[in-house]
């Protein structure tokens, strides 16, 4: 990063304008692709929300204006997905960011075993999430699930539940699936953040004689706060996009149906390509919307990144 | 918390002391009994659902139907019914294609537009990596969407390579993203001394830069792979037929005409079998994928 210019001296314009135009073929192939296959759409998406298509007849449509996203958003459907889905990424992000910390911190111990404590909470994530759900489901299966059976020899509550036939129940195994499988990657991402507080603030803090709880709250979690607010961005945006677990779990019964699942039901079990399309719109500007409030207010590191960057 | 760090020593730690005295790694901490139920805890629950899965797996018949800790008598019917559907080997043959052929292509391009980000002077480098960045905050509906219809007009509906063209828009800015933060550890030294030999930009790429990031480039794959492996709303929108289907979406297909008749024996067997790649994955390049998840994401 110190040297900011490859050759001082003689000839700087020249190389810099090969470098430039170097710069943008070798970085054309993947916009040039990106833009195709993710703003092309997109503004298809736009185009076909604003027509009404026959269900009958394939290639038969009328312009009806903004009239799907008037449908759309005066539908109960769609607030409820949309506070499903809000529900559900507040929960899981909350649960996987406090998790995840616990699990950063016990990570950057130096412990026999910490190796081995390593890979065995990767696994979860390399998962397939379909999988996943699966996994959950036969953990939580009526009466021959290992939750189930547990809280029922324990006589606990909840051991002859149909979980994913309620709608509180579901949501928690929606929930308890994600944060199965997430944790990990917050977890790494704060501890990646924990491993570069250098050691004298530490020793600096004991030589202040500060208890280990107030070395935490005064020092480790400010010194963390960029790698916490990052982790909280990608899954935030992740569980808002979520779909494959309540896709496979319940299929958006009992009031678990997601934004995008929304979208996806309207689209192809419905066959209504405006008001689906409409809906992946209003699903997109939410996420949209989401990202741009977290980067403003809580993401200062992202905007030095990019800084740097230049 | 305060015993996560804890180093008093306890009358406990003291007796633990006494008991082992076994040789520690320099720089290992004792760990507070408190912290070791912890350790166990997040072990058993990162792997009690796996071993339920295979336990549920393992049974058949009536045995299914009782939630027993241990298969009274543990069976591979269910392995080999998944082996004998011939739609779920087809799901595997396309998974396998898509992933590799995405992977490929993603980490070619990726590598030569991570090049000119991490290396190159650019005009709007910021502006071009947050986009490139905001693609992966998309929600993959909004793409699958619009390509369902794209798709049918133009014939690559239920297609493989209906598959792999949305899912490389994913994985593409993974790919660069990752890539461009290794490309950025590799010292600058060694490409001036290329310069001093006359060679162009590229030529530095292409003889310093690529070779020395192997390990980067094979971390990168290993993300990408899993990502597209894993990925299942494209797929389940742009598919419709057995033929084109991935493995995901086969899966959560199996003879699903109600979930309340899924043979959850038969889809768990499914489940380990495309699980068990995954877990040597994570087993053999445990360190790389670390590496790669993080990669960027904190800067020192």
């Amino acid at each position: 990063m110190s040297i900011k210019s490859l050759s001082p001296g003689r000839g700087v314009s020249a190389r810099d304008r090969a470098e430039r135009r170097l710069a943008i073929r070798m970085t054309a192939p993947s916009l040039i692709l990106m833009a195709l296959v993710a703003a092309v759409p997109i503004g298809y998406a736009l185009w076909l929300s604003l027509n009404q298509y026959s269900v009958r007849t394939a290639g038969l449509s009328r312009f009806v204006g903004l009239e799907n996203y008037i449908t759309a958003l005066a539908s109960q459907e769609w607030w409820a997905a949309f506070g499903q889905t809000f529900l559900f990424a507040a929960l899981s992000v909350s649960l996987e960011l406090v998790l995840g910390t616990a699990m950063a911190l016990l990570l950057n111990l130096a412990f026999k075993g910490r190796a081995l404590l390593r890979t065995v909470v990767l696994l979860p994530y390399a998962i397939v999430t379909v999988v996943s759900a699966i996994t959950w489901q036969t953990m939580f299966q009526p009466n021959l699930g290992l939750v189930t059976n547990v809280l029922s020899a324990l006589g606990l509550p909840g051991g002859d539940v149909v979980w994913l036939g309620e709608h509180g129940y579901a949501m928690a195994v929606i929930v308890l699936a994600d944060v199965w499988k997430t944790t990990p990657f917050a977890a790494l991402i704060i501890l990646a953040g924990l491993q570069v507080i250098s050691a004298e603030t530490y020793e600096a803090a004991e030589l202040d004689g500060a208890s280990k709880w107030q070395t935490f709250v005064h020092i480790t979690l400010p010194l963390l706060r960029p790698a916490i607010v990052l982790a909280a961005i990608f899954r935030t945006m992740d569980a808002l996009r979520v779909f494959d677990l309540p896709f496979v779990l319940t299929r958006g019964a009992n009031g678990t149906e997601s934004m995008s699942m929304l979208a996806y039901t309207q689209l192809r079990e419905n066959r209504l390509v405006g008001e689906g399309s409409a809906l992946s719109i209003l699903t997109f500007l939410t996420v949209m919307v989401v990202s741009v409030v977290y980067i403003r207010f809580a993401g200062g590191n992202i905007r030095e990144v990019a800084k740097e960057e230049q | 918390m305060s015993t996560l760090t804890a180093e008093r020593p306890t009358a406990t730690q003291a007796a633990v002391r006494r008991r082992a005295p076994k040789r520690r790694l320099r720089g290992e901490a004792k760990l507070h009994p408190l912290v070791w139920v912890f350790v166990v805890a997040v072990m058993g629950f990162s792997l009690i659902p796996f071993y339920w899965l295979v336990n549920t797996s393992l049974k058949k018949g009536a045995s299914l139907s009782k939630g027993e800790l241990f298969p009274a008598d543990p069976s591979l019917e269910n392995y080999l019914a998944v082996f004998q559907n011939a739609e779920f080997l087809v799901a595997l043959r396309n998974s396998v294609i898509i992933a590799v052929v995405t992977t490929t292509v993603a980490l070619v391009f990726a590598s030569f537009a991570a090049y000119a980000l991490a290396r190159l002077k650019m005009r709007r480098k910021a502006m071009i990596l947050t986009l490139i960045l905001s693609v992966t905050t998309f929600p993959a509906i909004a793409i699958a969407a619009p390509m369902f219809s794209i798709w049918r007009e133009i014939g690559l509906y239920d297609t493989l390579l209906g598959l792999i063209i949305p899912k490389l828009t994913f994985a593409l800015p993974l790919a660069i993203y990752t890539l461009t933060s290794f490309f950025k550890e590799i010292p600058r030294e060694l490409e001036e001394s290329a310069y001093m030999d006359g060679a162009s930009p590229f030529t530095a790429f292409r003889k310093v830069i690529l070779p020395l990031a192997v390990p980067g480039l094979a971390t990168t794959a290993i993300l990408v792979f899993i990502s597209v492996w894993n990925e299942f709303l494209l797929a389940v929108t742009l598919t419709t037929s057995p033929e084109a289907r991935p493995v995901p979406v086969a899966i959560a297909f199996f003879s699903g005409t109600s979930e309340f008749d899924q043979p959850l024996g038969t889809i768990s067997a499914a489940s380990v079998i495309i699980t068990v790649p995954l877990v040597i994955l994570v087993l053999l390049c445990q360190k790389r994928i670390v590496s790669g998840m993080t990669a960027g994401a904190v800067k020192g």
